[in-house]
């Protein structure tokens, strides 16, 4: 799944960029952006994987009324011998990330997602075992149909916990 | 203000401080803004106990996120044309982050002038947590 009604909102930039200790003006100035070449607020360079706020099958969010894997009572919500949904992404690191800009994306536009099958692969790791690579190419398309960003992304599935470098 | 090709040799470098100390209170400040809720950046009783690591650690979007905030500020905005990493160590609570980017090449495309940069963020120990590239488009 993905976003396929993503809003770029001026709120959601300037607290993704606080949150990245980013505070250039062009993120929440509307005024001083206007006066620059980008002319308007735009988006960080990393604001794509906001993306998934607006992905309605986002499995790292809390559902209302829905197991959670994360602590409350217990370390965690879900007996971990349970496969679920939510119950496997722990296990799950991210390993590459590449963003391809064909233009920056601005307040106002309005981006849908298309995902394109990626590869996967294996490989046997030093320190947490056999680690399975899978790769997930995502292109956000403005209002007009405009490719705006394509993102290809790559995570990595361990046996155990990986403390160190991944190989 | 962005960058200048004629201004610009090969092997240039530009070298920021992220985040000195990181707090877990930022961990908790990107789950929210980015939407990614793992537990295992925010939730130190989950990540001990159950996923075995030692502590939460930073999402490597963070990372990212944070050194392409260094980026833009070094060859201006809305000038990135591609940006890439592979993340090649953990990021915890404490460390200290510091990027830099590297001029590795100078070439125009389709008359428009572009900059290779090698992009390199390592931690207080000198090791490097995320190994990339970017691409910008510059003045002549």
């Amino acid at each position: 799944m993905a976003a396929e009604r993503f809003p770029v909102e001026a709120s959601h930039i300037m607290m993704f960029a606080r949150s990245v200790y980013d505070d250039n003006p062009v993120y929440y100035d509307a005024e001083y952006a206007a006066g620059t070449e980008a002319g308007a607020i735009i988006a960080p360079p990393t604001f794509m994987q906001a993306a998934a706020q607006f992905d309605p099958a986002w499995p790292l969010r809390p559902r209302i009324n829905q197991p959670w894997f994360g602590s409350g009572a217990n370390p965690s919500g879900i007996d971990p011998d349970t496969k679920s949904e939510n119950g496997g992404n722990a296990g799950t690191l991210h390993a590459e990330q590449h963003f391809e800009y064909h233009r920056h994306p601005r307040v106002g536009d309005v981006l849908c997602a298309t995902v394109l099958p990626g590869r996967t692969w294996e490989k046997e790791g030093r320190r947490a075992g056999k680690l399975i690579f899978n790769e997930t190419i995502t292109e956000y398309r403005d209002q007009g149909g405009e490719l705006a960003v394509t993102v290809r992304g790559v995570g990595v599935r361990t046996e155990r916990p990986a403390t160190q470098n991944q190989e | 203000m962005a960058l200048k090709a004629s201004e610009l040799v090969v092997g240039d470098t530009h070298s920021e401080s992220l985040v000195q100390d990181l707090k877990r209170t930022q961990l908790v400040q990107y789950a929210g803004a980015s939407g990614d809720y793992n537990p295992l950046h925010t939730d130190e009783l989950y990540t001990r106990e159950v996923a075995g690591y030692p502590s939460v650690f930073a999402h490597g979007m963070l990372t990212m996120g944070m050194t392409g905030a260094m980026l833009a500020r070094y060859v201006g905005d809305g000038r990135l044309t591609k940006f890439g990493v592979r993340f090649t160590a953990q990021v915890w609570p404490g460390d200290d982050l510091q990027a830099t980017a590297t001029v590795e090449s100078l070439r125009e495309e389709d008359g428009v002038s572009l900059v290779d940069l090698k992009v390199s963020t390592t931690n207080q120990n000198g090791s490097e947590v995320l190994s990339g590239y970017a691409v910008a488009r510059v003045d002549p």
